[in-house]
């Protein structure tokens, strides 16, 4: 069944089950905060009718393992990189601690605002470039590599710190002009199927596409634990396979390209609350 | 990634309380079946038995397969009718051990 036809009814029975498990208190400490998965009346100007995260799109044997801390593996790269955070490195010898203390309110809302705009490089960069910068400038330390383990592992933690808070990414002022590049690729269609992320994840979510149910191709849920990769992944990586999928050249990992593509698709998440890490098949 | 195994038990139970245990290892689980980019058989690695006792004695084990996925997760329940210690191990193929301990009072 389409997820666009469920009704209120299911829906509601839904939440039912969700609050009769905190009664009992069965292990659902990721629920501590209200997740905000679905926003029925989206801003005015917004390209979509609803917006839905990724997790409303997926079997409850999915869900259920995102639900739980423990059995969400995603938390053993947030754990990894909250081990990374005390870690002093490079030649001013210092670590994430030093300058940025308790993460839980030093990153309080950081994963929900990313890209965000950057003074001395005049444009938008990710998280991932965020804490590169940090590495070579205030750690003096080498950068990690994209998809490195360390990487993967401190962008999980650090996202994870703003878990539950709504995504909200500055399109105007200054990045006005990256936004519009990110929202011109999302309605280019590329590669031998000339196909666009629109065509997918805006003209046919809610629908299957083979054997998969397509998402509205949201990444408030990132770094993902995808169950196909058999480990966590970045915002990047999806779009590479986004990419290759309709034979088209990718663009590279931390591109500027991708980073407009970033921008714009994080706007499209607008209000949705970040539930980094989440699982995803 | 080597990081350390996560166990779930709880930290007490009552006299005979059949307890639910998780316990999940991070670990690649190479099948031995893939070939890097040069063409060369990826050798196999992966944790082929996984055991738990609880004050010695055998509490679950079971041998794993090239099949199953990487993160190996497992959940079992055990009865407790005494405080004492439950002992995890896996062992990997090459004979590397992990393994971790986890306390359990009565009452």
């Amino acid at each position: 069944m389409g997820l666009r036809k469920m009704g209120p009814n299911k829906r509601n029975l839904a939440v039912g089950a969700v609050m009769a498990l905190m009664t009992l208190g069965l292990g659902v400490a990721a629920q501590a905060q209200e997740m905000i998965r679905r926003i029925d009346n989206p801003p005015p100007g917004h390209p979509l009718p609803e917006i839905i995260s990724g997790y409303e799109f997926r079997a409850p044997e999915t869900q259920a393992l995102q639900d739980d801390d423990f059995d969400n593996p995603g938390f053993l790269w947030v754990e990894q990189g909250e081990e990374l955070w005390d870690e002093a490195e490079g030649k001013a010898g210092k670590s994430c601690a030093d300058c940025h203390g308790d993460p839980a309110e030093s990153m309080k809302t950081a994963g929900a605002e990313y890209p965000k705009w950057n003074e001395k490089l005049g444009k938008p960069i990710n998280l991932e470039a965020r804490i590169n910068l940090c590495r070579t400038e205030n750690m003096q330390a080498k950068p990690w590599k994209l998809e490195s383990e360390q990487m993967l592992s401190m962008t999980s933690f650090v996202r994870t710190q703003a878990r539950g808070v709504p995504v909200k990414v500055q399109i105007d002022g200054p990045m006005k002009p990256f936004f519009e590049k990110g929202k011109k690729l999302y309605y280019t269609r590329m590669g031998q199927l000339d196909m666009a992320c629109a065509n997918c994840h805006e003209d046919n979510y809610g629908k299957r596409i083979r054997s998969d149910m397509l998402s509205q191709g949201q990444i408030n849920g990132f770094p993902t634990y995808r169950l196909k990769w058999q480990k966590v992944g970045s915002i990047h990586r999806r779009f590479k396979g986004c990419m290759k999928q309709v034979r088209a050249e990718p663009f590279k990992p931390g591109s500027d390209e991708f980073t407009a593509l970033e921008l714009y698709v994080a706007y499209r998440g607008t209000g949705l609350s970040v539930e980094a890490p989440a699982v995803r098949q | 990634m080597a990081s350390k195994p996560r166990v779930k038990v709880p930290k007490k139970a009552e006299k005979g309380e059949i307890i639910t245990i998780k316990t999940l290892l991070s670990h690649k689980m190479e099948s031995g079946q893939r070939k890097d980019k040069k063409g060369n058989k990826i050798p196999r690695k992966i944790i082929n038995k996984f055991t738990c006792t609880f004050n010695g004695k055998m509490v679950f084990s079971c041998d794993l397969e090239p099949a199953i996925s990487a993160n190996p997760y497992f959940k079992f329940n055990a009865r407790v009718d005494e405080p004492g210690t439950f002992e995890f191990t896996w062992v990997e193929d090459g004979g590397a051990v992990f393994s971790t301990k986890k306390k359990i009072r009565i009452g």
